[in-house]
Order: structure tokens, then sequence, then C-alpha cells
């Protein structure tokens, strides 16, 4: 089996599990217990604090642990959008090709009133700080912009765009689950207000991830109920998810410039071996992206099938095609960078891991083109393409 | 729990009555690439029976196992007989379809109804 669904989810490290055995084993105690056995448990919880804060520059007090990616960006945009309101103050700037997890809250946000500005990413998979900057007005209370896409890898321009941000007081929040652990990211250097993770895109567990607030932000709760989380978030602390999640965050950031190195190579190898297919394109700049993501769009075939046939040969990946989402829209974020309907639904996402050799990659290439040759066969929009009665685009 | 049943991996994997018919003397095509499905179906009809049928389909796993259950089921039935496919017969026949894929049955059968409606339009002009 050749695992290259990693931007879904990854396998726990070895650490991390044994950090999560140990602790429920050992420490099951609850933190907001007074005797010795919780207040354990307490510190194991805050450790893991320092330790995550430790890797992204924040202070130990900045960081929220929360269930995931998805809650800390609703809690993030949330958080600002209130600030926002009690400023009289109801624009949000963003753009069209975040997660889900930011673009839903925003249009939750826009039936209260909000205006929102999707900033336009370019065909490269970029967003240009100073049009960012251009889209932000006087009544603007955030700017949320992804750090690194989810789909086709592409690293934005982050520490320019905070950079604005600050000069124009505006909060800025980034969707940084795909980034953090696999790219260095500094909150201070970038100037970021507002940071979502998540745990198991890094090695931690699924169900945990964190929030970083600046200092001085303050936050709205989501979940009420208790004086977990400085308040901020009720609820008894997953402290062995906690814990490992650290554990992995620290393994990470240790072997980050080792792991990338080996990564851009495999990845790269990857792209040119795809390329060779006819009548394929890579989405996203080729440089400026995660070390593990290859983004594939191949003419005339759909994705779902692709990826069907890619699990028999033991090739796990994902599509952006609209069979794999249950809609008929194929993937916004390739719609966001310009391809068109046909060609997004032969979309094919490999984000591959550390453990991945170069015979696995060379494998991964001849299986990709052995069955798009095959979907080609007989597929009649391929027909049309190379009977000419259709124009190829890629 | 697997996505598709047996039945659709089955002819997902080895599509039956895959190709073109040169001389066919029924041709549909249905869908579209916007939606990510289009499927293109050949007759052969020689006294009323459906002698040979193929089938090229751009689409995701259901829709190619639908396009070939669906040739399957009309293969060497009178064309009256195979006027009478419905979706619901196709999907039937692969043990089902998950809910929101039933839309490629559907396509099946309009494929299966295109092609025919080609056929009786070329028999009453010719």
């Amino acid at each position: 089996m050749i695992y290259a669904d990693n931007a879904a989810t990854t396998r726990m490290s070895e650490t991390a599990m044994k950090t999560m055995i140990s602790v429920m084993k050992e420490n099951y105690g609850n933190p907001s217990s007074l005797y010795g056995f919780g207040q354990r448990a307490r510190e194991i919880l805050e450790e893991a604090r320092e330790d995550i804060a430790g890797v992204i520059g924040a202070g130990r007090r900045e960081i929220l642990f929360t269930s995931g990616g998805s809650e800390a960006d609703n809690q993030a945009i949330l958080s600002a959008a209130a600030l926002g309101k009690k400023n009289g103050k109801l624009h949000i700037v963003s753009s069209a090709f975040e997660h889900h997890a930011v673009l839903h809250t925003l249009n939750k946000l826009k039936k209260e009133g909000f205006e929102i500005t999707l900033v336009d990413v370019h065909e490269n998979g970029l967003l240009i700080p100073s049009e960012v900057g251009e889209a932000i007005r006087d009544d603007t209370c955030l700017v949320t912009i992804m750090y690194a896409n989810n789909e086709i890898g592409t690293i934005q321009p982050i520490r320019e765009i905070g950079v604005i941000c600050r000069e124009k007081k505006v909060l800025f929040h980034t969707d940084a689950v795909q980034a953090v652990g696999h790219i260095p990211v500094n909150v201070v250097d970038d100037n970021i207000d507002l940071l979502s993770a998540s745990g198991h895109k890094f090695h931690g567990p699924k169900g945990v991830g964190f929030l970083y607030a600046k200092k001085g932000i303050r936050l709205t709760n989501l979940i009420e109920g208790g004086a977990q989380e400085r308040g901020l978030r009720a609820g008894t602390e997953n402290v062995p998810a906690i814990a490992a999640m650290a554990k992995a965050l620290k393994e990470a950031a240790a072997g980050m410039d080792k792991t990338s190195g080996e990564l851009i190579k495999k990845r790269d190898r990857l792209i040119k071996g795809l390329r060779e297919i006819p009548h394929s394109a890579l989405n996203g700049d080729e440089k400026k992206r995660l070390p593990s993501n290859v983004n594939f769009c191949f003419e005339g075939i759909e994705g779902e099938s692709l990826l069907l046939l890619l699990d028999d040969k033991g090739i796990q990946a994902s599509s952006g095609s609209a069979c794999t989402s249950g809609s008929l829209d194929p993937s916004h974020v390739l719609l966001a960078i310009g391809r068109v309907h046909d060609v997004a639904h032969g979309s094919l996402r490999l984000s591959i891991g550390e453990d991945i050799s170069d015979k696995d990659v060379d494998f991964i290439i001849s299986s990709v083109r052995e069955v798009v040759e095959y979907l080609r066969s007989f597929s009649p929009i391929w027909r049309d393409l190379e009977s000419g009665k259709k124009q190829h685009i890629l | 729990m697997a996505l598709y049943s047996e039945k659709v991996m089955d002819h997902f994997r080895n599509p039956r009555n895959v190709g073109v018919i040169e001389d066919a003397d029924g041709i549909g095509e249905v869908g579209n690439a916007r939606c990510g499905d289009i499927m293109k179906m050949y007759l052969k009809i020689e006294d009323d029976i459906i002698k040979d049928v193929k089938f090229e389909t751009f689409g995701c796993g259901s829709a190619i196992a639908s396009s070939s259950m669906a040739t399957e089921l009309i293969k060497g039935q009178p064309v009256s007989e195979a006027m009478k496919l419905t979706n619901k017969a196709v999907a039937e026949a692969l043990d089902g379809l998950p809910d929101y894929k039933m839309h490629c049955s559907v396509l099946a059968e309009e494929a299966i109804q295109s092609a025919l409606n080609d056929y009786e339009k070329k028999r009453s002009n010719g």
C-alpha cells in the first residue's frame, strides 16, 4: 500500500501513540480536579501548551485547545466578527479557495449582515498581497487567508499579507492546518493574530487541534459550560490527545528541514513523471507549494474512476471531482484558479509522506499513466478531443 | 463498508460492451462534461432485435458500471423491450447504488432511449 493522502490525514507517529496511551493509562485524572492526580494531568496539559507555543513562536497563554482545525477556524472568525460588530465593522476579506470551515462560517456571517470580499486567487494558486491590501476597507474587521491550500498545496505570502494587516490595523487569521508541522510557521515573524491548526495533519491524533490568538484578542466561546481553557472553551480537556499532538508537533518541527528536503525531491520527481502524460497539467505553482503536495488535472477522464482504479493498485489518493464530493460541481479550489469544469473533474491530489521511496514514486507515475490511458480509451470526451471535434484545453 | 456493491465494482473494473460500432443503426449521447458524466451508446439492430451494443463513458465508477449493466440488459432484446428499460432496473441489477449516485442509472436509461430514438428516426427517414 502506498498511502498518498497525507493531506486528508496522517498516520500517528510512534511517539504520539506512546504518549497518548501512557497518558490514558497513567494520568487519566481530570485537570480541573484539585488533588495531586488531577493536577498531574494539568501539568501535562500545560507542558503541551508550552511545547506547541514554542514551535510556532507564541506565548503559552496564546494557545487554546480545540477539537480540531474546523473548530479553531470557526472560533477565530466568529470572535473577530463579534469584535467587529461591537465597533460597527461588518466587512471581512478572504479568498475563494479557503477551506469550507472558513467559507461556510463566512456564509453564516453574511446572513447576519456581514459583507465578504473574496480576493482573486491567480492561476498559479497564489494571492497577491497588495490585492488583499486593496480589498481592506475602513470597516474591515478581519482578513482570513489560508497558509497553504489543502488541495493544491500552494503556500501563500502570509508574512507580507500580515504586514499589510498590521499597517491597516485589521485582525489577520490564517487557517494553517496544512502548514503547521510541515513548513516553518512563526506567528511573530509572520505577523499573524489568529491561527488554526489540527493535530492529525502532522502525525498527531484526530479530534484535536488548537487556536493561537495573539495576547489581547478577546475570543468568543463556541461551547459554554465550564472554566476550562480560561473559560473560552468549556468541556474537560482531551489530555491524552493534546499531549500526543504536542509530541507529534515537536517531532515534526525537529525533523522538518531533513524531511521537507527529502519530500521535495520526491515531489519533484513525481511532478516530472506525471507531466509526461499528454494533456495533463500541474495545479498550483511548481515551487511555492507544500513539500508533500502534487495536484494534476488530466483531460478526458473523471477523478473518481481514477481513484478507484489506483486504489486497486494499492495507491490511496484523492480528487476534486464532483463525484467525490457528492455535488455536481467539482472542487471550488480548482474552479477558483480558473480550471474549467470539464478539466477540474479529472483532478488527482497526491500528498506523499516521509516513508515514500523513489520506487514508490515511479510506481505511482506508471500506475497513473496506465489508468489515465485506460479511462481515455473509452471516454467519449477524449474521442472528441483526439478527433479534433473539440479543442484540447490542456 | 465499501463505497459500492461488488456488482458495481465488477462492472466498473471489467466493463462489458466497451467500444464503438462504426456502422451503428442508432447512436445516443447524454450528459455533459460540466457535470462530470457523459455516456455514448451505439446500437446494431437487425429485425428489430438489438444484435450488438457498445458504449463509451466519461464519468465516475457508478457511471461506467451503469453503462455496462444497461448494455447487458438490452443486448439480444427486441427494441420494444429495450424501450422499457428503466433506471431502477439498472440500479437493481447492480445490487443498488448509493442515493447520490442514482443519477448515473438515470443517465444510462436516457442514453439507451436516445440511441433507440435515433434508430427510429433514421428508420422512418430511411
